[in-house]
């Protein structure tokens, strides 16, 4: 294992980093047909740190575990939310845990975004399908700190207009933040008057000045090369250009190897990498 | 008012190309408007024009044998609409919708192309441009049939 590559913030797990800790549902909501959002809290009333980026290994008790990125407030660690698409035995476990039940969280884990080191640059988010929800706790932190930043802009592509993620947010980031936010997708029908087409064509309009912009990437593993190539053919530094990158992941804590990409523990070295790290291993089609 | 001849060197379409160029295809342009739920042109006519969107927002369309049509891509400020003028048999593939209001840039595609024909050298110029375009739609609707989000399970 290497200690480099990704953005250096992150909390740590309490306790044995092994052992789930008790949480329960509190709220549950159905973001789209296949995505809900969980929002929990800790059985034992101990609050959870985390840094914008990071995830969690959410087990379904008789299910299963899965690493879920956190989508919800860092500055409301008294809450743990998460916004999980059902894909599978784990997942489906998860998205239907209604209220009351108890779910056992191990982390948070691996390296978050370090959105604050964007301070008095443009930062761009591009995010891809489900690859808003990881995102979501950087834009809330540029939110509240909004004087801080730039231009901030957030381009979305989701499949088709009903794949949406957080609708209400979005209007509220794009009408009391100042964020210019671009959805785009990848099929509409007659009645959808927005944008059809590839994230990363909003990507090639501009509208920062990319010598100056951290842009901070999440999606599909194609979807983020082609983003990251178009990022980088505008000018955006590799140094300043992160990804999440949300392979397969096991132990959470850089022991199985389940998760590795050559020398790096997507788990603890990651999931946020920067380009300049990423963009030798990302093109090798064995890796 | 701000002329064509004026305008076009701003559109990053026709930024860089020798003023002389934007003056002489200039010539073949008029500046046009499209309320919203108003058809560019159809698929199946015959492809005469180039558009240069402005403002506002065009839906490009493929109907289907049964529902409403499927929107297939979008075209906003600053892009292009339509390289079927190029390209024989010049008739657009699919239908044209402005989704709002829309004021563009209509090249006649006959006067064009008898201005790439009389000048190569323009020729060269604009159709670099227009590959570009086709390119990047290429590009764009190759990624997105690898259907990267998923179909919901
Ligand atoms: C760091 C990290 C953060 C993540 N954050 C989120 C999140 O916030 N929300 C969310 O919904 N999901 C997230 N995921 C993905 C999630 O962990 C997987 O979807 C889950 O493990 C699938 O388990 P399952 O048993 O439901 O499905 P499985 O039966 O294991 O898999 C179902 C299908 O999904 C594919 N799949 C499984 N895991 C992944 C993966 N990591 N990447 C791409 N395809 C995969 C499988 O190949 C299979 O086709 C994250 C993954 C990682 C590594």
């Amino acid at each position: 294992m290497t200690a480099v590559a990704g953005a250096g913030s992150r909390a740590a797990p309490r306790g044995d980093p092994f052992v789930p800790r008790p949480f329960v549902v509190r709220r549950h909501r159905q973001d789209t047909r296949d995505t809900w959002t969980l929002v929990l809290e800790p059985a034992d009333g101990a609050t959870m740190p985390f840094a914008a980026g990071q995830f969690t290994m959410m087990q379904a008790f008789g299910a299963g575990e899965a690493p879920i990125s956190i989508s919800g407030d860092p500055a409301r660690p008294e809450v743990l939310e998460h916004t999980i698409r059902n894909v599978g035995a784990v997942t489906r476990a998860l998205v239907h845990a209604g209220p009351g039940t108890e779910l056992g969280i191990r982390g948070p884990f691996g390296t978050g975004w370090e959105v604050s080191s964007g301070r008095g640059g443009d930062v761009v988010f591009v995010a891809g399908g489900i690859g808003l929800a990881p995102l979501r706790p950087a834009i809330l932190e540029v939110c509240a700190d909004r004087a801080s930043y730039g231009r901030v802009l957030l381009l979305y592509g989701a499949r088709t207009p009903e794949d949406i993620l957080f609708g209400d947010d979005l209007r509220r980031w794009a009408a009391d933040h100042a964020v210019d936010v671009q959805v785009t997708v990848d099929n509409g029908q007659h009645a959808w008057q927005g944008r059809v087409g590839l994230v990363t064509q909003l990507v090639d309009r501009g509208g920062f000045d990319a010598v100056n912009t951290l842009a901070l990437v999440c999606g599909p593993e194609v979807m983020m090369r082609y983003a990251a190539m178009a990022l980088r053919a505008r000018g955006v530094a590799p140094a300043r250009l992160r990804l999440s990158m949300e392979r397969n992941m096991k132990c959470g804590v850089g022991l199985c190897g389940h998760c590795q990409l050559r020398e790096y523990f997507l788990c603890v070295d990651g999931p946020v990498l920067t380009y300049d790290v990423l963009e030798p291993l990302m093109s090798r089609a064995e890796l | 008012m701000q002329t064509i001849t004026d305008y076009l060197p701003q559109h990053p379409f026709f930024a860089g190309l020798p003023e002389p160029v934007v003056a002489l295809v200039a010539g073949c342009a008029v500046n046009v408007h499209f309320r919203p739920g108003q058809h560019l042109f159809h698929e199946g006519e015959p492809a005469d024009t180039f558009y240069v969107i402005r403002h506002g927002r065009v839906s490009l369309e493929v109907r289907a044998p049964a529902g409403s049509p499927v929107v297939v891509d979008s075209a906003h400020a600053d892009d292009v609409v339509g390289w079927s003028w190029l390209v024989p048999p010049h008739r657009w593939l699919f239908d044209a919708r402005a989704t709002e209001e829309t004021s563009a840039i209509a090249f006649d595609g006959a006067c064009l192309r008898d201005k790439c024909d009389t000048d190569p050298a323009v020729g060269y110029a604009l159709l670099q441009r227009v590959v570009q375009v086709m390119s990047t739609r290429l590009q764009s609707a190759r990624i997105r049939l690898l259907d990267v989000y998923g179909a919901p399970v």
